[in-house]
C-alpha cells in the first residue's frame, strides 16, 4: 500500500513528538508576544490618556488601580511613582500588566474605547511601570514598602498562587508573620505553572515571588499539600488565621468512552510541563491535535500546540463563538495561530488501539434553550487530545473543611468561610477566575484576617 | 481661486508667506529651496559687519507637550557667521533666479550712523527687495549694543530707522522686539523715523529648561547656559495681541506678522489681526519648507470658502472687534450645554468646575451610562468646561437671548461711569 494510503486507512494516532521545531524559532515562538514598550512608545501612550476623573477605568479594575494617576506619573518622566502607584493597590501588578484580559477590564471601559475604539494601552504601561520598579528593587535590594512592627500574629496561608502572595504581602506589611504552604515544589501558582508561556515569558512568575517575599516576614514551605501533609485542625490551632487560597487545581473529565488512551491529556497538565521546560524542544507535540474547550485554557494550549509544531490544530467548542468564555482577542489571537475553530459540537467518543487515533463529534444544536446532540456528526483524526472543560476543587471532603457549594468554597463578604478564623479568596470561591481577581481576594482576605485577629470582624 | 499676490509696502510677492530671518534664509542653497518649495519671500538671515560673529554650539533649547515637541523653541544663535560679500553675492544671484518672489534683507550693525551709510548701498547693489532692521535679537547682540538694546529705546529705533530710509531707496521694515512692556512705543518711533512697515514679534527672553542632572540652564554650552530667544507655537498668543494693538492703534502702518504661525489658519488669524504679510521660522525648521503647500491651499481654499478675493479683503477684519475691555457688554450672557450622546464620560468638565470654577456640572446617575449635566442657574458661561472636554463638539457654549447692552463705563458699580445704562 502507498504511504498515502496508509494514511487514509489507518488514521495514523500515536504520532507524538517533541523538536518539531528547531531550537531557535522555539525560542521565537515563546518568547514575550507583547514585549516592553520603549520610552517613547511609552510616552506616546501615556500622552493619550486624558486623566479622566472618577475614572471608568479604575472601576473596571478589581484592584482598584489609580491608572489615570500612575499613567500621568508616566507622561511627567516619574516611573518610581508610577510603579508605587500600582503595587500599592496590586502588588502583582507586573503579572496583572501581562496577563489581564484588559478588553474586558480597564481597556474594555477606557473612554477612549468609545471615543476611538482605541483605548488607552494600560496594560502595556503599567508593566512600563511595575518592570521598572522590579529592576530598582532587585538592583537596590530595596523593597517598595515597609513592614509595620511585629504584631506577634501568625498567619497560614494555603497556595502560593496570586491570591495566597497578595494576602501574605499585606499581612506581611501589617506586621504578621505569614506561612505559606504549597502542594507543589515552586510558588506562582498558575503564573508559574498554567499562564501562556509568551505572555509570561522568561522567569518572571520566579522573579515577581521574590520580590513580593522581600518585604520580609514571609516564609513560603513547598511540597505542602492540605489534605496530604497538612490538616485544617492543626492549622488552625496553630496559626492565629488560616487562609485557604488553594486555585482549582482539579480538572473535569470529558466522561466519554475512550478517554484513558495515551495522547489523551488535560490542557492544563500540557501547559504545566511546557512551562516547566527551559527551551520547550522536550516537549512532546501531536501532529494532529483536537482541543475540546471554549475558555482561556483551550485557547492557550491550542495556540502552544501550534506553536510547538503541530501540523493541524482543531479546537471544538460545543457551542458558538459568542458563547465561547474566551475573550474575543483570544479568539483572533488564536484565529492568527492557525487554530481551526469549530463550533457546535460535543466529543462522544475517543478511538484507537492503546493511543486515541480519531474522535469522535456529534453536533450541537439549542432546543428550547438546552443544548442537545443531534444525530449527525463527524470524525477527526487525532494524535493528542487536549481537554480544557474546567477545572475543579480538589481537596478531599472532610469534616474540618469549611462548607463547599457548587465546588467553590463558600465565603461572606469579608471572604470568612463557614469556619471561624478561616478565609478564602481566589479560583477556589465563586467569581470570575482571573489573575486579577484572584489578587483583589487575596488583599481583601488579609484585611480581613488583620481586623479578625484584632478582635474586629463580626460574623 | 483667491488672489494671494501681495504688495506689502511696496514689496510684491505671489503669496504672503514669507521665511523669517533665521537658519532657514542663512545661505543660497536654502532660500532656492524654498522658494521651489513655494514661499513667497524671505527675509534673509541678518547681515552684520565683517569680521562675522562666532557661533556656539550647542544651540537650541525646546519644550514640548503632552507629546507634542516643539511646542515652543529657544536659541542662542547670533546673526550670520559668514562673512558679508558671501551673502552679498548669494542674494543678487538668488534675487536674479526668482524675480518674482521677495527678497529682504535683514541687517544689524553698530548705533552708528557710519556703520549704516556703509552697509546699505552694499545691500542695495545686490537687487534686493528691502530692508528689515534686526531690532529684536535679546541675546549676544544685545550686550554689544544691537538688536534687543536697540529696538528697547524707541529714540533709537527712530534715529536708525531715519538712517536708513536716508540711505537707501530700498521699502524699510522696523523689527520689533516683544521684551519691551509698551509695544506701541518702538512702533510709534519706527513710523516717526519713517519706516514703510513694522515685523513683528522677534523672540521672547527666555529660558526653556533646566538640566536637573547638571544644575545647568538648556541649551547647554560646556556646562553653562544662558538666556535665548523664545518662539514656535507657544508665543502665537503673545505675539497676535502686539499685532492686533498696533493695527488699532497705528492705522495704515503695514505689519509683516510672526510668532508661532504653524498653518494657514495662524496665519489667517495674524492677517484678521492686520498683518499683510507672514513670516515663518520654527515650523519651517520644525518640518522643512513643505509645510508652505497647506498653507496656501488651506488659506486659499478658506477664502474661497468665505468669499474672500484677495489678502486686502482679510487684512484687518478683526481689529475693529478687538476692543478694551471697558467696551465688552457686561449684560451679555453664554450657558454651557453638553450633547449626552456625543460624551464619554470622562469627567473632565466634571471635577474643572467643581474643583475650580462654579460647581455647574453633575453627575446624573441614571445607571447605564453616566451622564453629566449643567445647571443652567450656576453656570457663568467661563468656557472652560468646552476648553477641557476631549470630545469636539460635546461642548457648546450658548449664547442667551439678552435685551439689554451694558459696559463697565455705563455700569452702576462703575463709580467713574461715563453715562447711563442703555435700554
Ligand atoms: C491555562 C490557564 C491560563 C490562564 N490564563 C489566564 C490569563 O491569561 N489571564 C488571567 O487573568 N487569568 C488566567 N487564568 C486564570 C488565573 O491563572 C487564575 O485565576 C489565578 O491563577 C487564580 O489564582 P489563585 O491564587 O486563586 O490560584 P492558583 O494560581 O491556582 O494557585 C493555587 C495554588 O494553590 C496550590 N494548591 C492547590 N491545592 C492545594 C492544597 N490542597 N494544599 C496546598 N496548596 C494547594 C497550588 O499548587 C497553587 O500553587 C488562566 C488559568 C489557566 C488554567
Ligand atoms: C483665569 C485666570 C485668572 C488669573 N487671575 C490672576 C490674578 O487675579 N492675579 C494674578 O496675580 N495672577 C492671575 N493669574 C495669573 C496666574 O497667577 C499665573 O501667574 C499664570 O496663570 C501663569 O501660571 P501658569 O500658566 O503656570 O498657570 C490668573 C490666571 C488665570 C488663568
Ligand atoms: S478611562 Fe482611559 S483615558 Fe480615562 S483615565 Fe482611564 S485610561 Fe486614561
Ligand atoms: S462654562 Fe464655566 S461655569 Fe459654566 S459649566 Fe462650564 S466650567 Fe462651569
Ligand atoms: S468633558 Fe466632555 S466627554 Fe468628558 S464628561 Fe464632560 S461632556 Fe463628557
Amino acid at each position: 500500500m502507498s504511504a498515502t494510503g496508509d494514511s487514509v486507512y489507518n488514521l495514523g494516532g500515536g504520532d507524538i513528538a517533541a523538536s518539531r521545531v528547531p531550537v531557535a524559532r522555539l525560542a521565537e515562538c515563546f518568547a514575550d508576544a507583547h514585549p516592553l514598550l520603549s520610552r517613547d512608545e511609552a510616552a506616546i501612550e501615556a500622552a493619550r490618556c486624558y486623566f479622566c476623573y472618577d475614572a471608568p477605568c479604575i472601576a473596571a479594575c478589581p484592584t482598584s488601580i489609580d491608572i489615570p494617576g500612575f499613567i500621568r506619573a508616566i507622561a511627567t518622566d516619574n516611573l518610581a511613582g508610577a510603579g508605587r502607584k500600582i503595587l500599592e493597590a496590586n502588588i502583582l501588578g507586573g503579572a496583572c500588566a501581562r496577563v489581564c484580559p484588559t478588553e474586558i477590564l480597564c481597556e474594555g471601559a477606557c473612554v477612549r474605547t468609545a471615543q476611538q475604539h482605541k483605548p488607552v494601552e494600560i496594560g502595556a504601561l503599567q508593566r512600563v511601570a511595575t518592570d521598572a520598579a522590579m529592576a530598582r528593587a532587585a538592583a537596590s535590594g530595596q523593597h517598595p514598602f515597609t513592614r509595620a512592627p511585629s504584631t506577634g500574629k501568625r498567619v497560614a496561608i494555603l497556595g502560593a498562587g496570586p491570591a495566597g502572595l497578595a494576602c501574605a504581602h499585606e499581612l506581611a506589611k501589617q506586621g504578621h508573620a505569614v506561612a505559606i504552604f504549597d502542594a507543589k515544589p515552586k510558588p506562582g501558582g498558575l503564573n508559574e505553572y498554567g499562564i501562556a508561556a509568551y505572555k509570561m515569558a522568561d522567569d518572571f512568575a520566579a522573579r515577581e515571588v521574590a520580590f513580593i517575599i522581600s518585604i520580609g516576614g514571609i516564609k513560603i514551605i513547598p511540597n505542602q499539600a492540605l489534605g496530604r501533609e497538612l490538616d485544617l485542625g492543626t492549622l488552625r490551632r496553630d496559626y492565629d488565621a488560616v487562609c485557604l487560597a488553594i486555585g482549582q487545581s482539579g480538572v473535569k473529565a470529558l466522561a466519554i468512552p475512550g478517554e484513558e488512551l495515551q495522547g489523551v491529556m488535560d490542557a492544563v497538565r500540557f501547559i504545566e510541563n511546557l512551562r516547566q521546560s527551559s527551551d520547550k524542544s522536550d516537549v512532546p507535540v501531536g501532529r494532529h491535535v483536537v482541543v475540546i474547550g471554549g475558555g482561556n485554557t483551550a485557547i492557550d494550549a491550542a495556540v502552544q500546540a501550534k506553536r510547538l509544531g503541530a501540523e493541524q490544530v482543531s479546537l471544538v467548542y460545543r457551542r458558538g463563538r459568542e458563547d465561547m468564555p474566551a475573550t474575543a482577542v483570544e479568539q483572533d489571537w488564536a484565529l492568527v495561530n492557525g487554530v481551526d475553530f469549530r463550533h457546535w459540537a460535543a466529543p462522544v467518543a475517543l478511538e484507537g488501539q492503546g493511543a486515541v487515533q480519531r474522535i469522535r463529534f456529534a453536533r450541537t444544536k439549542l432546543e428550547d434553550g438546552r443544548l442537545v446532540l443531534g444525530e449527525d456528526g463527524y470524525i477527526l483524526r487525532a494524535d493528542m487530545v487536549l481537554k480544557a472543560v474546567g477545572q475543579s476543587l480538589e481537596i478531599s471532603e472532610d469534616e474540618a473543611l469549611p462548607a463547599i457549594r457548587a465546588g467553590r468554597i463558600v465565603v461572606n463578604e469579608d471572604l470568612q468561610t463557614s469556619l471561624p478564623g478561616v478565609f478564602a479568596g481566589g479560583d477556589c470561591i465563586p467569581g470570575q477566575d482571573l489573575t486579577v481577581q484572584a489578587v483583589a481576594d487575596g488583599k481583601r482576605a488579609a484585611q480581613s484576617i488583620n481586623a479578625y485577629m484584632k478582635g474586629e470582624l463580626n460574623g | 481661486m483667491a488672489d494671494l499676490r501681495i504688495d506689502f509696502a511696496g514689496i510684491k510677492a505671489p503669496n504672503p508667506f514669507w521665511l523669517a530671518s533665521a537658519p532657514p534664509t542663512d545661505k543660497a542653497y536654502n532660500v532656492e529651496r524654498a522658494f521651489k518649495a513655494g514661499w513667497g519671500g524671505v527675509v534673509w538671515k541678518t547681515l552684520g559687519e565683517d569680521p562675522p560673529v562666532v557661533n556656539v554650539s550647542s544651540r537650541y533649547g525646546a519644550i514640548g507637550y503632552n507629546g507634542q515637541r516643539l511646542m515652543g523653541m529657544n536659541n542662542i544663535e547670533l546673526i550670520t557667521d559668514r562673512p558679508l560679500h558671501l551673502n552679498l553675492d548669494e542674494i543678487r544671484t538668488v534675487k536674479r533666479n526668482w524675480p518674482d518672489r521677495a527678497v529682504v534683507v535683514s541687517l544689524m550693525v553698530p548705533c552708528e550712523e557710519e556703520s549704516w551709510k556703509r552697509i546699505l548701498p552694499l545691500v542695495e547693489a545686490t537687487g534686493a527687495d528691502g530692508i528689515e532692521l534686526n531690532f529684536g535679537c535679546p541675546h549676544g547682540m544685545s550686550e554689544r549694543g544691537m538688536g534687543a538694546a536697540v529696538g528697547q529705546v524707541p529714540d533709537y529705533v527712530q534715529m536708525v530707522t531715519r538712517w536708513c530710509k536716508h540711505y537707501s531707496r530700498m521699502p524699510v521694515i522696523v523689527k520689533l522686539t516683544p521684551n519691551i512692556t509698551d509695544i506701541l512705543k518702538p512702533a510709534e518711533a519706527a513710523r516717526r523715523g519713517g519706516a514703510d512697515a513694522v515685523s513683528l514679534i522677534n523672540t521672547i527672553t527666555s529660558i526653556t529648561g533646566v538640566d536637573l542632572d547638571n544644575m545647568v540652564p538648556e541649551p547647554a554650552v560646556d556646562g553653562l547656559g544662558t538666556h535665548g530667544g523664545y518662539c514656535g507655537p507657544a508665543v502665537k498668543p503673545i505675539a497676535l495681541r502686539m499685532v492686533g494693538e498696533i493695527a488699532r492703534s497705528l492705522k495704515g502702518l503695514p505689519i509683516s506678522g510672526i510668532g508661532g504661525i504653524s498653518g494657514w489658519r495662524d496665519a489667517a488669524e495674524f492677517l484678521a489681526l492686520g498683518a499683510g504679510s507672514v513670516q515663518v521660522c520654527t515650523a519651517a525648521m520644525h518640518y522643512g519648507f513643505r509645510i508652505v503647500e497647506d498653507m496656501i491651499s488651506g488659506l486659499s481654499n478658506w477664502m474661497d470658502e468665505k468669499g474672500y478675493a484677495c489678502i486686502d479683503d482679510v487684512t484687518g477684519r478683526a481689529v475693529k472687534n478687538f476692543v478694551h475691555w471697558n467696551d465688552l457688554n457686561l449684560a451679555w450672557k453664554t450657558i454651557a450645554s453638553i450633547d449626552p450622546t456625543a460624551c464619554i464620560g470622562c469627567g473632565l468638565c466634571h471635577i474643572a468646575c467643581e474643583d475650580t470654577a462654579h460647581q455647574a456640572i453633575k453627575l446624573q446617575e441614571t445607571g447605564e451610562k453616566r451622564i453629566y449635566e449643567v445647571i443652567d442657574d450656576e453656570c457663568v458661561g467661563c468656557n472652560l468646561c468646552s476648553h477641557v472636554c476631549p470630545v469636539s463638539g460635546c461642548i457648546t457654549m450658548v449664547p442667551q437671548a439678552t435685551a439689554t447692552h451694558l459696559t463697565w463705563k455705563q455700569h452702576p458699580n462703575n463709580p467713574m461711569r461715563v453715562a447711563e445704562p442703555a435700554q
